[in-house]
């Protein structure tokens, strides 16, 4: 039966319903504009049969065929869709830049996309809050305190604050830190918050 | 509440399906009993029974519903779509008699779904059917609703198990309010907390090494 390689790119998806961001299957991609490339021409030539000879027997097999066609056409519109909503998905929980690993499996123009949708976040972000402009992926919880006490998860080398004190964050060490430096981090895994 | 990034595209509801949902392009893949009321040329290779070049009248088939609901036409006979056993009378009073019973996941796995997309049909048992989907959804939402309400720190999936996935969207949804409310509760609603999407791709990371 057709449209089963573009299933199967689907299913790749879907097992992931964690938001996380598969390999881009190329491979699987090309095998799918193939199919849709011969289903094309049979149907053309078969519409020219058709009109030509009067043959209208053939219009089932022409119906039959088109809709596999859109069903491919759809398969990968929603798999190429669904991979933009996950790498959207990676600035809100990542920050602007990536790891190499998440990097290789993004295809050049989904790469070209981050970028672009990255420099449309700033361009907002500075637009907001008067001349400063305002950093909205920060304080995802409301802040309850200016400072707060953090731990060290691994370790991450040194961290310069804004008074220009370095602090080393060597993993366990505990440190009282302004909240708007360490949030990031603590998204990431490297601090952990504690509340006393 | 731990602030979703990742905002999938939900499936339909009723009769329609989301172009780019990836539920709906998965619910539509299943296949229906259906003979073909007409001779399709040349499509012969597709049907491994026969040797025909052709597809000929009156074979019975298993066609995906997207192919069923594409070539499906109301005045002319193109093609005819079979009832899946769980729609039809005998199964639809065992639903009428206690819907909580049945496993949704094995009959499925997605019946509410498939029930609504088999409404494009024509049947003339779609008012039964229809309120067969219906009365079935109403009878187990509590359940379903109690549970992911009740079950905290737990191994849920005996609860889940029988569940279609229409039903344990729900589940998934009850769970994850019910422990952002204990999060609050307890104080820690304003702890910031690593995403658990990084954690995941780092969980990840360190299976890929493994040989």
């Amino acid at each position: 039966m057709f449209c089963e390689k573009a299933i199967e790119i689907i299913r790749e998806l879907h097992r992931m319903g964690d938001g996380q961001l598969p390999a881009f299957n190329e491979d699987g991609i090309r095998q799918v504009l193939e199919e849709m490339k011969a289903l094309y021409e049979q149907n053309q030539s078969d519409v020219n049969e058709a009109k030509s000879e009067g043959k209208s027997e053939l219009i089932p097999t022409i119906k039959f065929r088109h809709c596999c066609l859109l069903r491919n056409q759809r398969c990968i519109a929603a798999y190429l869709y669904d991979r933009l909503l996950r790498i959207r998905a990676l600035r809100w929980e990542y920050g602007s830049v990536l790891p190499t690993n998440i990097r290789f499996h993004m295809c050049a123009e989904e790469l070209e996309w981050f970028n672009q949708y990255k420099k449309s976040l700033a361009t907002f972000m500075r637009s907001l809050g008067g001349e400063e402009g305002l950093d909205i992926t920060q304080d995802m919880k409301p802040p309850k305190s200016l400072y707060i006490e953090v731990r060290c998860l691994k370790d991450h080398g040194e961290f310069e604050i804004d008074d220009g004190t370095i602090i080393l964050l060597k993993k366990n060490s505990q440190h009282f830190l302004p909240r708007w430096k360490c949030e990031q981090l603590i998204r990431q895994g490297v601090l952990e918050h504690i509340m006393s | 509440m731990e602030t979703q990034s990742y905002l999938p595209v939900p499936p339909g509801v009723g009769m329609e399906e989301n172009f780019f949902s990836l539920d709906d392009i998965l619910l539509s893949h299943e296949r229906l009993p259906s003979r073909t009321e007409c001779t399709f040329p040349r499509l012969g290779f597709l049907e491994k029974s026969s040797d025909s070049r052709d597809i000929q009248e009156g074979t019975k088939m298993e066609m995906p519903l997207f192919l069923a609901k594409g070539l499906y036409e109301r005045k002319r006979r193109v093609v005819s779509v079979e009832l899946p056993k769980v729609y039809k009378e005998g199964w639809r009073t065992v639903f009428n008699a206690d819907p909580t019973v049945v496993d949704l996941h094995k009959m499925g796995p997605y019946y509410y779904g498939l029930g609504s997309q088999m409404l494009h049909f024509d049947s003339p048992e779609n008012p039964e059917i229809a309120q067969a989907v219906l009365q079935t959804f109403i009878g187990r939402f509590r359940r379903t609703m109690d549970s992911s309400q009740n079950a905290y720190n737990e191994d849920t999936s005996a609860l889940v198990e029988r569940l279609d996935y229409l039903e344990r969207a729900l589940f998934r949804a009850g769970q994850s309010g019910l422990n952002s409310f204990q999060n609050w509760e307890r104080g820690r609603a304003s702890t910031i907390t690593a995403s658990s999407l990084v954690l995941n791709y780092r969980k990840r990371k360190i299976t890929d090494l493994q040989p």
